[in-house]
């Protein structure tokens, strides 16, 4: 009697011990936490709050209102939509002829393209916008070589407008959707496409019907990983575009540099952040979804 | 050359000389990748105001420029500080975090794992401006701490990210077995699992130091007075004009980064000594 007592209460200092154990563990990440509290968590909170303050200092929708009312707003609305969709369409069709190019080469041919990948990933996108800038602008390498080579015949403006932004965007962008495809592509067992082509499908069918159904996790969270970051993008739009691209952070940037008024732009950040997260957390059980499907074939 | 073209590419026996379009345009699309950023090198040794490529002239006369400057040079000072702080601040707290993490098993995990990612969700301009906002109520606007501490944040998902994936490919019943025999777990740790995670480690490291270097939207708000970031400058003077300076500073960050990427490299090959 007395021996199951102290088994039992053992177990209770045990199963309390591990429970400690767990805190502590988990208490290691506290730090980072905290930081993370300080600099991102209360203050975006703290501009949830501000952007429902009007400019008489009570309570208001006035910020929001004014998103619906302004045809600038709108305007940038869609100049943002347009830019992300541009950029994660011609990413796609650019990203994923390379990305299946590199999956069928020898290996040490395949980690040799993927440094012109890796590459760009790695440096600064500001060097990278601003070799752009240098390339296209009037007098650049760009317009000099084509009037040389007769395609056009005096300097034309690529730069400064949305053709420039599009083409510094998809340069950047292009790393975020070639690697998951890439990933994505390097795992599946290629006697599924020996698989096909011996059941009798065409080299065309074996590719639409097995090969790409294989890749769409990785295309989609390539894909979806540009869109976000697109929709929230100020470097790249700001030096490209001339003032002529406006783009939803723009506007919140020169709001508070400009105008000095945070229940606007906080305001847009509030929209731009909900937009942001209700794709991410839609995608989320789609992608589930998708790579529970994929995984199981 | 013939019998190659022949030769079959792909399990579906297409041919090569049938892909030549696919190989043609993957080369197109490389050099598109690649060319653009190295063509600045030569470019900034250009004696011309317009960056000519080749330079029909060749001088290092915006090198000079810059390592003149007081400004040029106050700010590359900063960037290096701040790179050098953030990764010595970011890696360890972010290592810690993706331990702790990973081992305690309480039903908060998730939710802190979540946590610790959304920097990299949220638009960089919004951290930017609540920083700012934090900064002033605070007075840290504008010093070396206050950036710091944001470009932790923003590093620390990629420490957790990349020092996760390798916890999860390491196997804890070592460092069970190393406790069992008498170890405190911190000395099991750093014995045994932080020697075999120390790629990953040292690559969240050199990612931490790059992500605050090449950082420019929120160091353009809470960066300045006598602690502008070199990003910052090279930002304001390109919204004005194309500044030739600009390409030799170009060409330094990107010797920087290469020479990153080249220690990850050194540093991967020494895991695997097989």
């Amino acid at each position: 009697m007395a021996a199951v007592e102290t088994s039992r209460m053992n177990e209770a200092g045990l199963r309390k011990d591990g429970a400690l154990e767990r805190l502590k563990l988990f208490g290691l990440a506290s730090p980072a936490m905290l930081i993370i509290l300080v600099v991102l968590a209360i203050p975006v909170g703290w501009l949830f709050y501000v952007s429902f303050v009007g400019a008489d200092g009570q309570f208001s929708l006035e910020n929001y209102a004014r998103m619906l009312d302004s045809k600038a707003y709108y305007r940038i609305f869609i100049t943002t939509f347009q830019v992300s969709i541009l950029t994660t369409l011609l990413c796609i069709l650019i990203g994923y002829p390379l990305a299946y190019f590199m999956a069928q080469l020898p290996p040490k041919l395949a980690n040799l393209c993927m440094i012109t990948v890796l590459l760009p990933f790695w440096t600064s996108l500001l060097v990278r916008t601003y070799a752009w800038l240098v390339l296209l602008q009037k007098r650049g390498l760009v317009n000099e070589w084509a009037i040389s080579a007769g395609l056009w015949d005096e300097p034309i403006k690529i730069v400064h407008n949305m053709n420039g932004t599009l083409i510094g965007m998809v340069h950047i962008m292009l790393p975020f959707l070639i690697l998951p495809v890439y990933g994505s592509m390097k795992a599946i067992d290629r006697d599924f496409m020996k698989a096909a082509s011996n059941l009798g499908a065409t080299p065309k069918r074996a590719f639409w019907t097995v090969f790409f159904p294989l890749t769409t996790p990785g295309l989609f969270a390539g894909a979806l990983m540009v869109f976000i970051l697109c929709l929230g993008f100020y470097v790249t739009p700001a030096v490209l575009g001339g003032g002529k691209v406006i783009m939803v952070s723009m506007k919140i940037v020169s709001n508070i540099e400009l105008f000095v008024n945070w229940g606007a732009a906080s305001a847009l950040g509030v929209v731009l952040l909900v937009m942001t997260f209700a794709i991410l957390w839609v995608a989320s059980r789609f992608l589930k979804l998708e790579s529970i499907t994929a995984g199981g074939h | 050359m013939l019998k190659w073209l022949k030769s079959p590419a792909t399990e579906t026996q297409v041919s090569h000389g049938q892909r030549l379009w696919l190989y043609a345009l993957a080369i197109v699309i490389m050099t598109l990748l690649v060319i653009p950023t190295l063509i600045v090198i030569p470019m900034s040794f250009s004696d011309s105001q317009y960056l000519e490529f080749p330079p029909e002239v060749w001088s290092t006369r915006w090198y000079d420029n810059y390592f003149g400057s007081h400004e040029w040079m106050q700010a590359t000072r900063t960037s290096f500080q701040a790179a050098f702080l953030t990764m010595l601040v970011a890696t360890p707290t972010g290592v810690l975090a993706a331990y702790g993490l990973h081992a305690s098993s309480i039903r908060f995990v998730r939710a802190a794992f979540v946590l610790m990612i959304t920097p990299m969700m949220v638009p960089l301009v919004l951290v930017a401006i609540g920083a700012f906002y934090t900064y002033v109520q605070l007075g840290i606007l504008y010093t070396v701490t206050g950036l710091v501490m944001a470009h932790t944040v923003l590093a620390l998902p990629l420490v957790v990210i990349v020092t996760g994936a390798a916890l999860k490919s390491f196997d804890m019943a070592q460092e069970e077995a190393a406790r069992s025999l008498g170890a405190p777990r911190w000395k099991a740790f750093l014995t045994v699992t932080l020697p075999q995670i120390r790629f990953a480690v040292v690559t969240s490291a050199l990612l931490s130091f790059l992500t605050s270097f090449d950082e420019v939207v929120v160091a353009m708000f809470i960066s300045g007075g006598d602690n502008p970031t070199l990003t910052r400058n090279m930002f304001n003077s390109l919204r004005d004009q194309i500044d030739p300076t600009i390409a030799s500073i170009s060409t330094i960050m990107i010797l920087v980064t290469t020479g990153m990427m080249v220690l990850a490299q050194i540093f991967g090959q020494k895991k695997t000594p097989k």
